[in-house]
């Protein structure tokens, strides 16, 4: 039988972690009173990671053996987008190599826009790939920075057998500001917490529950897991309890992730339904300037063999030592990065949109003459024996290939954000190869012969005219 | 098959500035210095210079690009002067076409010569270079350091090298040239430096140490060339001629296909062969007296003893660390003017430096670092990296 649903998820969380106890140690001269909150460690995105790549990793992980043939339309949100006019989402689908008459959409503007685009998808009923990916940014000093932390989730959408089905749902727009952010300021503004809590979750979130349960046809009792993100401890326990739903709540993801803006409603639910049964019912509560309630029974589709999934992407971190580092990747501290630092990185748009083919969704060429796979593609096959002109070139994605590092170095002279830059020879088993940056490298370093992972990252920054470069880089494989 | 140049170009005058942080002169000064020496060396006057090369490659922090700033320091007024790059192998470039106007007969008397002022950067190491529009989009902003550093685990994984026996390898290759600028006047850096210090620098591209880089430096260097009847005919009796000069450049396939496993550079091999045969020259360990060759890093010149067939592959750890390039150990001496690691690297210039250390000791003009009786030394030159690059192989010799 064939349903219309999720029917498959995809997570990323940055690698990178640190312990809550550090950023906390960092700020005892001017508040004491962090120490006590520090528990666990968050995740926080590298300097060349963003909304645009955390949502590309996100949705390779959960495209995974699908037809991206088969996608209608793309919806990405982020409370954190690198563009206010460019649509982010454009940049995730050609680094996906999405077909061309996807529909595409960016969703802001609230904590609530993952849980609205999952809403929304589900409401059109065409087949979708919804992604959320946010890395709110907390002062320094503030628990907020503690709390918080980055990663995406990602989810197609589709009519397939054992789809995870939309029960109901119900949704109320209130404009209750527990914080704001103006557009181009860099940190929230709160209120209260006992306040949000008492008059924002208390009042707008129960009557919005039972709605979704009317529209639903079925009883508080029905429900088997209750996920709802809330920086505010407690906060989704009181929730469930004022509506009356006694079910467990979804893990919050606390420890190794932090919470993730508008992509946390989504993490959580990814998470949750690694874990469910087919059958199980679960309640979905996006909160932000109201509420959207979600109704949704699991189908057969938990985390399949080979993708990473929530509990992967936790399970893959990478212990970090230093709060000053997360605070220069969060442009918190300008450090002095010596006069290397000042080369422009200007792109040329013109150039960008001609190799578009081959340098966004990281697309070799392999020569119909000799069969030699190659990166760049350039005017003529590169193989000496061959020559061949570069016309009829079959497209060889690389992002999902196989590769091993051939040579490699760590460069301290080079300016780079997070020194040493490490850089070596890729060498895919396709027979492609290219000199690659190679990020998320341990305080152990690698060796040649390593497997490699391809992920999309911000190559260059461009300060002053703020564009972002992007291009692929590798990573150790993950264990 | 072409018959090559070899013996059809004399070089009748050399020059070389003082290289080094160079704080006191431009780069007019420093072509200046060179210049006037070639001259005075070759006995000529400015008129009867009938073209002129210049190298230079770092166009943003030197005297921007095309002919004219070298054609208005030396005030080469009225004849064609033509500017070259070729990263660093730019100064060779400049000899290689002053000699091919000779060879041709196109004009009697040219002058190469190539300078670089890379202390105007108000940094250590060099400017980074730009990679085109294309190629930003892709390639990681790697220091040159970086580039080379990788043929270290490329040797390793060949030739089964402990990472500690190669660090010791390349660190004598480094304290052999440091020996040898001691005795170079002209010369960047001229102290000894001690294995232990150079074993324990500061990292900066692993496993390249301070010490396993050459010199950021200016200078210039200069050669008047001219056909060998008319050195005779200007009173000129020991002669150096050109018996090579090849160049091989990367098409994509090292850094683009699969077999080459990034222990050596095929671009030095391919030169290198066909400037053997262009000079006839069958082994290359007994007939050269001395060569020098582009020791940007340590690593490089290890790797390059192989790649010019100087030693056996997977032999040059063993041939350094028998002392066989240093000054006096019995071998062939390599860098007796202290190499781009002591002597200096201002690119431009190097690979004109380079023939002017082995025209000086040819002619049993070097002073204190004078070796016995040499007849034929070679010049190499890299420029870029060793998976992308240029080299350039330069045969000079007594006729």
């Amino acid at each position: 039988m064939s349903d219309f649903g999720i029917l498959s998820t995809g997570a990323y969380i940055p690698r990178l972690r640190i312990d809550r106890a550090i950023i906390a140690a960092a700020h005892r001269w001017m508040a004491p009173g962090l120490v006590g909150a520090a528990k666990g460690s968050r995740a926080f995105r590298s300097w060349d990671e963003d909304a645009i790549t955390m949502a590309v990793e996100a949705a390779r992980d959960c495209l995974r053996g699908t037809n991206r043939e088969l996608l209608g339309a793309l919806h990405v949100a982020s409370t954190n987008f690198p563009y206010a006019d460019l649509q982010n989402s454009a940049v995730v689908a050609d680094a996906l190599r999405l077909p061309r008459d996807v529909r595409s959409a960016d969703l802001s503007g609230s904590q609530r826009c993952g849980t609205s685009a999952l809403l929304q998808a589900f409401r059109v009923g065409e087949p979708a790939l919804v992604v959320a990916s946010d890395a709110p940014v907390g002062k320094p000093g503030s628990a907020r920075e503690l709390g918080y932390g980055a990663g995406a989730a990602a989810f197609a959408i589709g009519e397939g057998a054992s789809a995870t089905r939309l029960l109901g749902s119900a949704s109320r727009t209130v404009g209750f500001v527990d914080h704001f952010r103006a557009a181009g300021e860099r940190y929230d503004y709160f209120w209260e917490e006992r306040w949000v809590r008492d008059e924002g979750y208390l009042k707008i979130v129960p009557e919005a529950i039972a709605a979704a349960l009317a529209d639903a046809g079925l009883q508080a009792a029905d429900i088997g897991v209750f996920v709802m993100p809330s920086l505010l401890k407690g906060a989704a326990a009181a929730v469930a309890r004022a509506a009356g739903v006694s079910a467990a709540l979804a893990s919050d993801l606390d420890d190794g992730c932090g919470y993730a803006g508008a992509a946390h409603a989504p993490l959580m639910l990814a998470h949750a339904l690694e874990r469910a049964s087919p059958g199980d019912r679960l309640m979905l509560v996006g909160f932000g300037q109201g509420v959207d309630v979600l109704v949704l029974e699991a189908g057969a589709n938990a985390r399949p063999a080979g993708q990473r999934g929530v509990s992967g992407a936790l399970a893959n971190g990478l212990a970090t030592d230093s709060y000053l580092r997360m605070l220069s990747f969060y442009d918190g501290i300008n450090v002095e990065w010596g006069m290397r630092s000042e080369r422009s990185s200007k792109t040329a748009l013109s150039e960008q949109h001609r190799s578009a083919a081959q340098n966004a969704g990281f697309v070799a060429g392999s020569c119909p003459a000799c069969g030699t796979v190659q990166f760049p593609r350039l005017e003529y096959c590169v193989n000496p024996e061959c020559g061949a002109p570069a016309d009829g070139f079959e497209d060889v994605p690389l992002a999902d290939a196989p590769a091993r590092l051939l040579t490699h170095t760590s460069d301290w002279l080079s300016y780079h954000p997070a020194p040493p830059l490490h850089v070596g020879f890729v060498q895919f088993d396709n027979g492609a190869r290219l000199i690659m940056e190679v990020v998320d490298v341990g305080p152990e370093g690698i060796e040649p012969g390593v497997p490699l992972d391809m992920v999309l990252r911000i190559k260059e920054r461009d300060r002053p005219r703020g564009y972002n470069r992007y291009f692929w880089k590798s990573a150790p494989a993950a264990a | 098959m072409a018959r090559g140049i070899k013996d059809k170009v004399a070089i009748i005058g050399m020059g070389c500035s003082k290289f080094g942080e160079r704080w006191d002169a431009g780069t007019p000064l420093l072509m200046r210095e060179a210049f006037d020496e070639a001259l005075h060396d070759a006995g000529v006057e400015r008129g009867m210079i009938e073209a002129a090369w210049f190298g230079s490659c770092f166009d943003a922090v030197n005297v921007g690009n095309s002919a004219i700033p070298a054609s208005t320091a030396l005030r080469l007024d009225g004849i064609p002067v033509t500017r070259v790059e070729n990263m660093c192998a730019t100064g060779t470039e400049a000899l290689r076409a002053a000699a091919y106007a000779v060879a041709s007969g196109a004009v009697d008397i040219a002058l190469a010569i190539g300078a670089e002022k890379l202390k105007d950067t108000g940094y250590g190491g060099l400017p980074q270079p730009y990679k085109g529009t294309f190629n930003d989009m892709w390639l990681p902003i790697n220091s040159a350091p970086a580039g080379f550093a990788q043929l270290a685990d490329g040797y390793r994984a060949r030739h089964g090298i402990a990472r500690d026996d190669l660090k010791q390898a390349i660190a004598h290759v480094s304290w052999k040239s440091h020996q040898n600028g001691v005795l170079s006047p002209k010369a960047h850096l001229r102290k000894p430096v001690s294995m232990e210090t150079i074993l324990n620098a500061p990292m900066i591209a692993d496993p390249l140490g301070l010490y396993d880089c050459c010199g950021v430096s200016d200078g210039a260097a200069a050669a008047i060339v001219t056909t060998p009847e008319i050195a005779r005919s200007l009173g000129k009796t020991d002669l150096v001629t050109i018996k090579a000069i090849q160049l091989s450049i990367s098409s994509g396939v090292e850094s683009t296909m699969s077999g080459w496993d990034g222990s050596y550079v095929p671009n030095t091999r391919n030169a290198a062969r066909r400037a053997y045969a262009e000079a006839g020259i069958d082994d290359p360990r007994a007939q050269l007296d001395l060569v020098e060759v582009h020791d940007c890093f340590s690593i490089t010149e290890l790797v390059t003893m192989e790649d010019l067939g100087l030693s056996a592959d997977g032999e040059a750890v063993r041939d350094v660390l028998d002392g066989f390039y240093d000054r006096e150990g019995g071998g062939v001496p390599c860098q007796v003017d202290g190499g781009l690691k002591c002597f200096g690297h201002p690119i431009g210039a190097s690979g004109l430096r380079m023939a002017y250390e082995v025209y000086t000791q040819l002619l049993g003009r070097a002073g204190a670092r004078q070796l016995a009786t040499p007849s034929m030394g070679l010049t190499h030159n890299l420029g870029g990296v060793p998976y992308q690059g240029i080299a350039a192989v330069s045969i000079l010799g007594l006729s």
